[in-house]
């Protein structure tokens, strides 16, 4: 008899996630290129709804709900399938998580389209919303901790069930994504507790800087977290993709470790041309910036060593022949691999710009749009994208035929050179001084604006080629999950180390000691300035709309 | 833990860069005063119009070339809306908002600034070159957003 293949048991949640988050990418794409179309000032926005609410819109919709939902539905399928399966508790969980998100996004959304909240996915006080938005946030944070208990009793009991062996890592690192998430949206709980009140007039005035500092703790550690979830994918699944091993287990796990525990305190990088801050807090957070680059070089190192290594197995000769022996053709690599290559310059102009002058050139224009379309929007969601392939056949119990796997070339292709031209162009005309959030305008015939706008033009031409982009990806998810033929398709994991590398230390398992230390490192970013905004805080302000 | 070789190698030089920019940001900002505008005055966002010296927004000249613009920030407008300064003039900027949170940037400069209720900021910018330049709003502030701009001249 035949062993029964394994699966992963709560498959139809993860593709209840799946299929939300990618409706939700087909709307905030399509906003996208609402206003990309905009600023290349070829359309002009009518119909009852105006920029901001689209671009209130399309942060939202991308940067939170996609990016949780793709988040979710990935990591309890990994961590079901690493550890056995989930029980019908866990499972359960999963489904009330999502019931809340949908009930806290559907208000959001809602309160957004009725123009009661044009604040964008910053919002930024003392521009006030309706109290409805925020408490349709709460909802959406709900989400996160619960599907993070999810995760982490099934590590325990695993544990407790296997004394002594290490936990699986594609385990650690969905761990250390909701650990490190946890954190990250304590800060915003915190201030959309705050904020309630004062939106619903119970407190007259609110400390904004107060509320301005939490919100970065929270929305730079939450891009952050998407990031490793990327990284899961680059150590995880990429070596098996190509037939090769994962570098060192025991370095893996210590780049998750030092991603948690270092990464909250550089949320001050936002602040760095704010007010109400010293030049000293300032200096000692561009340390703390700086530091988070440190696993993001470790990883460097493995992935390309991976990759050489295999391409080496695979018959490549000489300084560079490996590199052009790995399976470009393979979809499932070709996004992933682009994905890794543009975090090399995303990353790069990150660790430029987090130094406090060249802040001082580029802040809120439209470089900083750039930047963040290549990391986030590349390097994130180009791996995400290259998961789909064979997790969601997976998970429908489907096959990925030649003609879709092809029609995912195309795809990455247009992802890769729509977002090329997006960022180029938004990074350069950022350079020259083209503010973010902003609609088209010329304020008024100046030079310097028309300067601008043969560069908008080629945001516009961008977002066009990634709108075609999006509209395939979410036919292929269709595909893969009504329409493939049935059959079997095995998961994705790394199972073997190099055989050079060194034996994990058991001290990486001690989750214990790794949250008491993140907490350290946060109280030393964040304990002076917070205790100063509270301490000796300045005047307060009332809501104010002016939307 | 151990650490391939050629590993350690990488480390030493990426991390060895990384402690290279952050002394010279440091540099600049402790020894030769470049730092970012990190003003620390505090101000009652409701009571701009009473303030003694935010009551009355405009240009100021200090001394030998050098002038004080006092500036009040509102949406979706700067006030003064039009500034004219002569050439290489020092200019520092003394600025505070009425209502939400604005941002200020000058093309083709460094003055690059966020202006938070609460707080008065001030940032210095020498404008060694004559011409007409624009002051945009750069943080979100409304629906006005995109028309909230000044001019700055400076003059020959
Ligand atoms: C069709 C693809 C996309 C297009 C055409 C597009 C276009 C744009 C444009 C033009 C802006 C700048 C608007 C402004 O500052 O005035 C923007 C902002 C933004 N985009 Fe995208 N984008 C796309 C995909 C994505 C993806 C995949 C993500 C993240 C997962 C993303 C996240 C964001 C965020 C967070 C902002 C900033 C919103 C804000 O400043 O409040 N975008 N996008
Ligand atoms: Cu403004």
């Amino acid at each position: 008899m035949k062993k029964p293949l394994k699966i992963v048991t709560s498959n139809t949640l993860a593709l209840t996630n799946f299929a939300t988050a990618f409706a939700l990418l087909l709307v905030g794409g399509f906003l996208g290129l609402v206003q990309g179309l905009n600023r290349a000032g070829v359309l002009e926005i009518v119909g009852g709804i105006n920029y901001y609410e689209v671009l209130t819109l399309h942060g939202i919709l991308l940067i939170l709900a996609f990016t949780t939902l793709f988040m979710n539905g990935y990591l309890w399928s990994a961590v079901d399938y690493v550890l056995g399966g989930l029980t019908k508790g866990i499972r359960m969980l999963g489904w009330v998580a999502y019931g809340l998100f949908m009930f806290g996004s559907i208000l959001v959304v809602i309160m957004v389209l009725a123009g009661e909240a044009t604040v964008l996915y910053t919002f930024y006080a003392p521009m006030a919303a309706s109290p409805w938005f925020y408490i349709g946030l709460v909802f959406v944070v709900l989400n996160i901790w619960l599907s993070g208990i999810g995760v982490f009793i099934s590590a325990f009991r695993w544990k407790r069930r296997n004394k002594g062996a290490h936990l699986p890592l594609f385990a650690f690192f969905a761990v250390g994504v909701y650990v490190l998430i946890t954190f990250s949206t304590m800060f915003v709980a915190a201030e959309v507790f705050y904020i309630i009140p004062w939106a619903f007039g119970w407190i007259d005035t609110i400390n904004v800087m107060l509320t301005r500092t939490l919100f970065w703790a929270f929305g730079h550690t939450l891009v952050n977290v998407w990031y490793l979830v990327a990284v899961s994918a680059w150590y995880m699944v990429l070596p098996k993709v190509i037939g090769g091993k994962l570098f060192s287990d025991s370095l893996a796990r210590a780049v998750v470790i030092l991603i948690v525990v270092l990464n909250v305190p550089g949320g001050f990088h936002h602040q760095i041309v704010d007010p109400g801050f010293s030049e000293g807090l300032k200096f000692m957070h561009l340390f703390m910036s700086l530091a988070i680059a440190v696993p993001s070089l470790l990883t460097a190192f493995a992935l390309f060593a991976t990759l050489e290594r295999t391409g080496r197995r695979r018959g490549g000769k000489g300084l560079l022949g490996w590199f052009w022996k790995l399976p470009w053709y393979d979809v499932r690599f070709l996004a992933i691999m682009l994905a890794m290559i543009s975090f090399i310059f995303g990353g790069a102009g990150g660790i430029a710009q987090t130094n406090n002058q060249l802040n001082q050139v580029v802040h809120n224009t439209l470089w900083v749009v750039g930047h963040f379309h290549v990391t986030v929007g590349v390097a994130v969601v180009l791996t995400f994208f290259g998961l789909v392939y064979w997790l969601i056949p997976h998970l429908s119990g489907r096959v990925l035929t030649k003609k879709i796997h092809n029609l995912g070339i195309w795809q990455t292709m247009f992802w890769t050179v729509g977002m090329l031209f997006m960022t180029l162009s938004m990074s350069y005309v950022g350079l020259l001084g083209s503010p973010r959030r902003t609609e088209y305008t010329t304020y008024g015939g100046s030079e310097t604006a028309l300067a601008w706008d043969p560069y908008l033009l080629f945001v516009g031409a961008g977002g066009t080629l990634l709108m075609v982009g999006i509209v395939l990806i979410v036919y292929i998810v269709f595909h893969l999950m009504f329409l493939a033929p049935k059959g079997y398709t095995e998961f994705m994991v790394v199972e073997e180390q190099e055989e050079d590398a060194h034996k994990t230390p058991k001290w990486t398992e001690n989750w214990g000691l790794w949250v008491i230390v993140a907490i350290l490192i946060i109280s030393m970013g964040y304990v002076v300035p917070l205790v100063d905004l509270i301490g000796n805080a300045p005047p307060g302000s009332p809501p104010i709309r002016t939307f | 833990m151990k650490m391939n070789k050629m590993e350690e190698i990488w480390m030493i030089i990426a991390v060895g860069l990384i402690i290279i920019a952050m002394g010279i940001t440091g540099y600049q900002a402790f020894a030769m005063g470049m730092g970012p505008p990190s003003h620390q005055e505090h101000i009652d966002p409701q009571a701009i119009e009473s303030h003694p010296e935010f009551s009355e927004p405009g240009v100021y000249e200090l001394g030998d070339n050098q002038y004080e613009v006092i500036m009040t920030l509102q949406a979706f407008e700067f006030q003064p809306g039009e500034i004219t300064v002569p050439e290489g003039a020092e200019v520092t900027f003394r600025m505070a908002t009425k209502d939400v949170v604005h941002g200020v940037n000058v093309p083709h400069t460094n003055l690059n600034t966020m202006v938070v209720p609460g707080f008065i900021q001030e940032i210095t910018q020498t404008f060694h070159e004559a011409g007409e330049y624009i002051m945009v709003c750069n943080e979100y502030c409304g629906v006005g957003h995109h028309m909230m701009s000044a001019t700055i001249t400076v003059e020959e």
